[in-house]
C-alpha cells in the first residue's frame, strides 16, 4: 500500500496556473482559428503569468508572512519558503514583461519579432517570402509559459531531481525559441544550435553530480544532504559531486568560466528572448544556486566558498574586461550579464558561518534590480532600427540623443543603473550585497568587484557619450514608435529603476523578510 | 565676565542692526538696474538708520544690569553634538564696535555718494559697502566663535569685491586676489581654533569657551591663542601678513577708508580683546601678540616714510597703528583699554585722512603721486583744515586724540618694567618719532612746497557731501582721545568685559613720558622739514639712495620674501604635481586602460564562436573548479 503524497494545492497554486496556463496555450495553437490565435496567446500567457504573480502573492500574504514557517510539500520535493516565494514572485513579474515584450507588433514591419515558420530553410525563396507576410507565429507564447512555470520550480526544489526536471522544463522551451528569430535567422538558429549543444553538456554535469551525492549521501533531498553532511565528514564523492552540481547551475547563470554561450546566444536570439533570458533565467539559475549551497551544502560552506570566491572574481573580470571591446550591443549587454553574474556571487558569499549574514536578502534584492534594469534595456534596443531590423551597432547610436531625446535619457537611466551609479537601483543592489560580502569578511573579493564596476562602467558610459556628444550619423537608424506593451515596460522598469535607487527601503526590508530558506 | 541677561524691548530688536544694511545691499544687488536712480541714497539710508538704532540700543544698554544682553535668534548647524545656536551678543565692547562701524560707516556712505557720483557702477558700490557693514556687524555682535567667522568670512568677501571693484585694472585685480589669499592663510588659524574649540570643550559659544576655558591644558590655551593671533595677523595686516594690505588700496578711497583703516583691519584687535580670557591664561601667546605688533609698528613706521603713494604711505601708517593695538592687547588687563581706545581715535583720524587723501585725488585726477602734489593747502582749504587735523591727532600732537591714546599704550607697555615692556616699549617710541617724520614729509610734499602738478590739472574743492563728513571725522579725531580717556572714560564702560581697572603703579610718571614723546614727535617733525621741506622735491623719485631707503621703499622686502619662500615652492609644488598628474596619474591611467583594452582584444579570440572551444572551456573550467574543491578540502 502506497500513502499518497501530501500536496498543498494552495502552496502549489502558483505553479499550477503557470503550467496550467501553458497547456491552455498548446490547445489555443490547436483548436483557435489562426486570426485570433495572436490575441488569444498574449492574453492566456498574460493571465498565467499576471496570474502566477498574484497566486505567489496571495500565498506568500496568507501564510507565510500570515505566521508560516515555509512548509515542504509534494512528498519533500517542494520546499515553498518566503525565499522561494520572493523567487518565485520575481520570475513571475518579470515574465508578465518580457510577454509583453513578445507581443509588441507596432515595430517590425513585419508585425513580430518571430519568424513565422521556423521550418522553412533560411535564405530560401519560400524564407523570403515570409520575411515580408505579416503572418504571426505563437507557439512562442506557450513555449515561455512552460520556461516560466520551469523557473518557478527551479527555485523551490527541494530536491536533486526534481531541480534537474525543472532545469529541463525551462532549459528546453528556451533552446527553442532562441532560434526563431525573424530576422538573422542564421545566426538565431546557430545560437539556439549552441545554447542546446552547451545546455546538454551542462545538464549532463549536473546529472552526474547529483548521482555523485546520491552515492555519498544515500538521498537526494537537500535537507537530508545537509542531516547526512553534518553526521559525516565530507568524502571526495560529495566534494566532487558538489562541483559538478554548481558547474550545471553555474552554467545556466552565465557566470565564467562557463559563459562562452552567452554572448553568441544573446546576440542572436529575438531580443525580447534575450531579455527574457537575461533577467529571468539568472533569476532562476541564482535560486537554486542559493538554495543547494545554503540549504544543501550549508554546513560545507568552507568547501564551497572559495569556489565561489574564485568563479566570482573570474567571472567579474571576464565580464568587464571583455565587455571593453564589443561593438554590439547586444553582446555588450551580454557581458555585463557575466560580469553581473559576478557580483550577484559576492553576495552568494555573504552567509555567515552561523547561516545569518544577510547576503540571502541581498542576493535576492540585487536579482530583482537587475532583472528590471536589464530587461528596459533589451526593450529599447528593440526600438532603433535600420533596414535589417534592430540597429544593435555602437556607431549606429551616435548621436541618438539629438534624434530621440527620450529614448536616450531611458537607456541612459538602464546603463547608469547598470554601472551601478548612486540614485538608480543598480547601485543599491551593488552596495547590498559588497556590504554582505564584507561583513564576512571578503573585502578582497568586494574591492575586486569594485575596480571591476569602474572598468564595467566604462563601456556603459561610452555609449551614453556616444549617444549625447556624438555627431549623429547620416545614415543612422530610426527610432521606431513603440506600442502599448513596449511603452508599458519602459514605463514600469524605468520607473522601479528610479524608485528602487532613490527609496529602496520598503523592498529591501521585503528581501530582508523574505531571506528564510525551509527544509 | 559679567552675567549675560536675555535682550528686551529695544534691544531684542538689535538683529535690524544687521538686517537693515544687509537688505539694503540684498535688493541694491537683486534690483539691478532699475534702482541705478536711488540705490546709493537706500544704501547710505540703511547704515544712518542702523547707526541711529545703534546710538539708541547703546544708551538703552547703559541701563542694564550687568550692561549684556543676550538676543538669541535661531538655530544654525545642529548636527550631532554639534549645537550652533545663531544669537548676538550685545555688551559694551561689541557696542563700541557697533558705533564705530555704523557711525564711521555712515559718514562714509555719504562722503562716497559725491565721491563715486560719476561712476557707472555707484550702485553696485553701495550694494557691496552695505554688505559689507552688515558682514562687520555679525562679526562684533556675534555671541559665538562660529558666528564671528561667518562675519569674518562675510567681511572678507565684501573686502575682495571692493578691492577688485574696478577689476578692469590689472593692478586692482590682483590686489584683490593677493588680499583674498593672504587672509586665507589666516583663515586657517581662526578655522583651525574653532575645531579645536569644539574638539576640547564641545561649544563654539563665547559663554561656553569662556566658562571652560580653564580646564584646558596649558599647551592647549597656547594653541588656541596662537591659532587665534594667527586669524587676526591675517585680517589686521599684521607680521607676516602684512604685505595685502597696502596693495588693497587700489580700491576706491571710502573703501580704504571705511574697511582698510577704520573697521575691518581692526576686527583681528577685536578677536584678541574678545578672546580676553583665552589668552588670560596664556603668558606664551601674550608675549606674541606683544612681539607681533612691535615688530609691525616698526615695519609700517619704516615703510611708511619712504613710499611717494599718498594712499600706500596711510595704508603702512593703518598697519603701524594696528601694530601699536597688537602690543597693547598683547599686555593683558592693562593694555585692553587703551587698545580700543586707540582703536577709536584711529578709527575717526585715519578714516579722515583716507577721505582726505579721496579727496586730493578727486582735485588731482586720481594722482597718488605726492611727488606730482604740492601747494595744494590754498586750494583745497576744508580738506588741508580737516587732513591737518587728522595729522596732528596721528602724529599725538598735544591734547589731540593719539596723544591721548597712543600715550596710553607705551605708558602701559613701560609699566611691565621687564625685558619685554622695554624693548617694545622704546620700538614703540622710535616708531612714534618716526610717525612723526613719514606724516610730516606726507603733509609738506601734499600741501606745501611749489606746485608740481602734471599739465591740465586745475584743483578745486571737494562738493559739501564729501566735505562735511571729513569735517565730521575731523572734529571726532581732535576730541575723540579727551573723550574717551577724561570725560566719558572708556575702562568704566567696558568694566563688564574687562573687569575692574587696576591702578597701575608707573615706572615712569605719565606726564614725563607725555613730554618726553612730544620731544620725540617735535624731533620726527623737524627731521621731515630738514629732509624734504627745505629742499625741492623731485617729480621723480631719486635712484641713487642708501641700501636702508631701497629697503623702506621695498617694504623691507615682504613681498620678496613671501614669494621667495611660500609663492616659488608653491608654483613648483603645483607644477610637480601638474607633471605628475599629466605623465604619472595620466599615464598610469591610459597606460591601464591600454593594457585592460589589449587584454580584452587577447580574451576576445577565445570567444571563437565555434561550439568545440567553448564545451573545451567548460571542461577545462570543470576540472578547475573540482580540482580546486579536491585540493581545498583534502589539503
Amino acid at each position: 500500500m502506497i500513502d499518497a503524497p501530501d500536496l498543498s494545492l494552495a502552496a502549489l497554486a502558483p505553479l499550477l496556473f503557470v503550467f496550467g496556463a501553458a497547456c491552455i496555450g498548446v490547445l489555443v495553437e490547436a483548436f483557435a482559428p489562426r486570426e485570433v490565435r495572436h490575441p488569444v496567446q498574449v492574453a492566456v500567457a498574460l493571465v498565467g503569468t499576471g496570474g502566477g504573480l498574484a497566486a505567489t502573492i496571495v500565498y506568500a500574504a496568507t501564510h507565510e508572512w500570515g505566521g508560516g514557517a515555509g512548509s515542504v510539500t509534494a512528498a519533500g520535493a517542494l520546499a515553498v519558503d518566503r525565499a522561494g516565494l520572493f523567487l518565485q514572485a520575481t520570475v513571475a513579474g518579470l515574465a508578465v514583461l518580457a510577454v509583453l515584450l513578445f507581443a509588441e507588433r507596432s515595430l517590425d514591419p513585419a508585425r513580430s519579432a518571430f519568424v513565422a515558420s521556423a521550418a522553412v530553410p533560411a535564405g530560401s525563396p519560400r524564407d523570403r517570402d515570409q520575411l515580408t507576410a505579416t503572418r504571426v507565429q505563437t507557439e512562442v507564447y506557450p513555449l515561455a509559459l512552460f520556461a516560466v512555470g520551469g523557473m518557478m520550480l527551479f527555485v523551490t526544489a527541494n530536491d536533486l531531481l526534481i531541480m534537474f526536471v525543472a532545469l529541463e522544463v525551462l532549459s528546453l522551451p528556451l533552446y527553442l525559441i532562441s532560434g526563431l528569430a525573424r530576422r538573422r535567422r542564421l545566426l538565431s538558429q546557430e545560437a539556439a544550435v549552441k545554447y542546446f549543444l552547451l545546455g546538454a553538456f551542462a545538464s549532463a554535469f549536473f546529472l552526474y553530480g547529483l548521482a555523485l551525492v546520491y552515492g555519498a549521501t544515500g538521498s537526494v533531498r537537500l535537507g537530508e544532504i545537509r542531516q547526512s553532511l553534518a553526521a559525516n565528514d565530507g568524502d571526495v564523492l560529495v566534494v566532487l559531486g558538489l562541483a559538478l552540481l554548481v558547474v550545471g547551475l553555474l552554467f545556466k547563470a552565465s557566470v565564467a568560466p562557463f559563459h562562452s554561450w552567452t554572448p553568441d546566444v544573446y546576440q542572436g536570439a529575438p531580443t525580447p528572448v534575450t531579455a527574457f533570458m537575461a533577467a529571468c533565467t539568472k533569476v532562476a539559475a541564482f535560486g537554486a544556486i542559493l538554495r543547494l549551497l545554503y540549504v544543501g551544502f550549508g554546513t560545507e560552506e568552507w568547501t564551497w566558498r572559495p569556489l565561489v570566491y574564485g568563479v566570482a572574481i573570474v567571472s567579474m573580470v571576464v565580464g568587464a574586461v571583455l565587455g571593453l571591446t564589443q561593438t554590439d550591443l547586444k553582446r555588450m549587454l551580454a557581458y555585463s550579464s557575466i560580469a553581473h553574474a559576478g557580483f550577484l556571487l559576492t553576495g552568494v558569499l555573504g552567509l555567515g558561518a552561523d547561516g545569518e549574514g544577510s547576503g540571502l536578502a541581498a542576493t535576492m534584492f540585487y536579482l530583482l534590480t537587475y532583472g528590471l534594469t536589464t530587461i528596459g534595456a533589451f526593450a529599447v534596443l528593440t526600438l532603433v532600427r535600420d533596414g535589417d531590423g534592430e540597429a544593435g551597432h555602437l556607431s549606429q547610436w551616435a548621436g541618438l540623443a539629438s534624434r530621440s531625446p527620450l529614448t536616450a535619457a531611458v537607456m541612459g537611466l538602464f546603463l547608469l543603473a547598470l554601472a551601478g551609479i548612486p540614485l538608480t537601483a543598480g547601485f543599491t543592489g551593488k552596495f547590498a550585497v559588497f556590504r554582505a560580502a564584507i561583513e564576512q569578511g571578503a573585502w578582497p573579493l568586494v574591492l575586486v568587484a569594485v575596480l571591476a564596476s569602474a572598468v564595467a562602467a566604462f563601456f556603459y558610459l561610452r555609449v551614453i557619450v556616444l549617444m549625447y556628444f556624438s555627431p549623429p550619423a547620416a545614415d543612422g537608424p530610426t527610432v521606431g514608435v513603440p506600442g502599448v506593451p513596449t511603452t508599458v515596460v519602459l514605463a514600469v522598469t524605468a520607473t522601479a529603476t528610479l524608485a528602487l535607487g532613490i527609496l529602496p527601503g520598503a523592498v529591501l526590508d521585503l528581501a530582508e523578510q523574505a531571506a528564510r530558506f525551509v527544509g | 565676565m559679567a552675567e549675560v541677561l536675555p535682550a528686551e524691548g529695544l534691544l531684542a530688536t538689535s538683529w535690524l542692526l544687521i538686517a537693515l544694511p544687509l537688505a539694503g545691499a540684498a535688493v541694491l544687488l537683486l534690483g539691478g538696474r532699475r534702482t541705478d536712480r536711488w540705490g546709493h541714497l537706500l544704501g547710505t539710508g540703511t547704515v544712518v538708520a542702523a547707526f541711529l538704532l545703534a546710538v539708541l540700543c547703546t544708551v538703552r544698554l547703559a541701563d542694564v544690569e550687568g550692561r549684556s544682553v543676550d538676543v538669541d535668534l535661531f538655530t544654525f548647524i545642529s548636527t550631532g553634538e554639534l549645537d550652533v545656536r545663531a544669537g548676538l551678543l550685545y555688551d559694551p565692547l561689541s557696542a563700541v564696535f557697533v558705533l564705530l562701524i555704523t557711525g564711521v560707516g555712515a559718514l562714509i556712505h555719504v562722503y562716497s555718494i559725491g565721491y563715486m557720483a560719476h561712476d557707472p557702477a555707484r550702485r553696485r558700490f553701495f550694494a557691496y559697502l552695505n554688505l559689507f557693514v552688515a558682514a562687520m556687524l555679525l562679526l562684533v555682535l556675534g555671541n559665538s566663535y562660529v558666528a564671528l567667522y561667518v562675519g569674518w568670512e562675510g567681511v572678507g568677501l565684501a573686502s575682495y569685491l571692493l578691492i577688485a571693484f574696478w577689476y578692469t585694472r590689472p593692478g586692482a585685480a590682483t590686489a584683490a586676489k593677493k588680499a583674498f589669499i593672504m587672509n586665507r592663510v589666516g583663515d586657517v588659524g581662526l578655522a583651525l581654533a574653532i575645531f579645536v574649540m569644539f574638539a576640547q570643550l564641545g561649544t563654539t559659544s563665547y559663554e561656553g569657551v569662556f566658562g571652560a576655558v580653564g580646564t584646558l591644558a596649558g599647551g592647549t590655551v597656547t594653541a588656541l591663542g596662537l591659532l587665534l593671533l594667527l586669524g587676526a595677523c591675517g585680517k589686521s595686516g599684521q607680521f607676516p601678513l602684512q604685505a595685502w594690505l597696502p596693495d588693497a588700496m587700489e580700491g576706491p578711497t571710502p573703501v580704504s577708508a571705511l574697511i582698510h583703516a577704520a573697521t575691518m583691519v581692526t576686527a583681528g584687535v577685536y578677536l584678541i580683546a574678545r578672546s580676553a580670557p583665552i589668552y588670560d591664561l596664556s603668558e606664551t601667546a601674550r608675549t606674541v601678540v606683544m612681539a607681533v605688533g612691535a615688530l609691525t609698528l616698526l615695519i609700517g613706521a619704516i615703510a611708511g616714510c619712504a613710499f611717494d603713494d599718498i594712499k600706500k604711505v596711510l595704508a603702512y601708517s593703518t598697519v603701524s597703528q594696528i601694530g601699536y593695538m597688537f602690543l597693547a592687547v598683547g599686555l593683558g588687563p592693562a593694555g585692553y583699554v587703551a587698545a580700543l581706545a586707540h582703536l577709536l581715535a584711529h578709527g575717526f583720524f585715519k578714516a579722515g585722512l583716507f577721505l582726505g587723501a579721496g579727496s586730493v585725488m578727486h582735485a588731482m585726477h586720481d594722482q597718488v603721486d605726492m611727488r606730482r602734489f604740492g601747494g595744494l593747502w590754498n586750494k583745497l582749504p576744508i580738506t588741508f583744515g580737516t587732513f591737518g587735523l587728522g595729522y596732528l591727532a596721528l602724529i599725538g600732537f598735544p591734547f589731540l586724540s593719539g596723544f591721548f591714546t597712543k600715550d596710553a599704550i607705551i605708558e602701559a607697555t613701560l609699566d611691565r618694567d621687564d625685558w619685554l615692556g622695554w624693548t617694545t616699549g622704546g620700538v614703540a617710541v622710535l616708531a612714534a618719532g618716526l610717525t612723526a617724520f613719514y606724516m610730516t614729509r606726507l603733509m609738506l610734499m601734499t600741501f606745501f612746497g611749489r606746485p608740481r602738478w602734471e599739465d591740465g590739472v586745475h584743483p578745486h574743492e571737494a562738493p559739501p557731501v564729501m566735505t562735511v563728513p571729513m569735517v565730521a571725522l575731523a572734529v571726532g579725531s581732535v576730541f575723540s582721545g579727551a573723550l574717551l580717556v577724561a570725560v566719558f572714560p572708556l575702562s568704566d564702560w567696558l568694566e563688564p568685559v574687562f573687569g575692574e581697572p587696576e591702578e597701575a603703579e608707573h615706572v615712569i610718571e605719565p606726564f614725563i613720558i607725555g613730554i618726553a614723546l612730544t620731544v620725540i614727535m617735535a624731533l620726527g617733525v623737524l627731521a621731515a622739514w630738514l629732509f624734504v621741506g627745505r629742499r625741492e622735491v623731485p617729480v621723480t623719485a631719486p635712484v641713487r639712495v642708501s641700501p636702508v631707503t631701497r629697503a623702506a621703499r621695498n617694504a623691507l622686502y615682504a613681498d620678496t620674501i613671501n614669494e621667495s619662500l611660500f609663492m616659488r615652492p608653491g608654483q613648483w609644488l603645483t607644477r610637480a604635481l601638474v607633471w605628475v598628474d599629466n605623465r604619472g596619474v595620466d599615464g598610469a591611467v591610459n597606460g591601464l586602460a591600454a593594457g585592460l583594452g589589449g587584454s580584452s582584444s587577447r580574451l576576445g579570440r577565445t570567444q571563437t564562436g565555434f561550439v568545440r572551444t567553448y564545451a573545451l572551456g567548460m571542461l577545462g573550467g570543470a576540472v578547475l573548479v573540482a580540482g580546486a574543491l579536491l585540493a581545498v578540502t583534502s589539503g
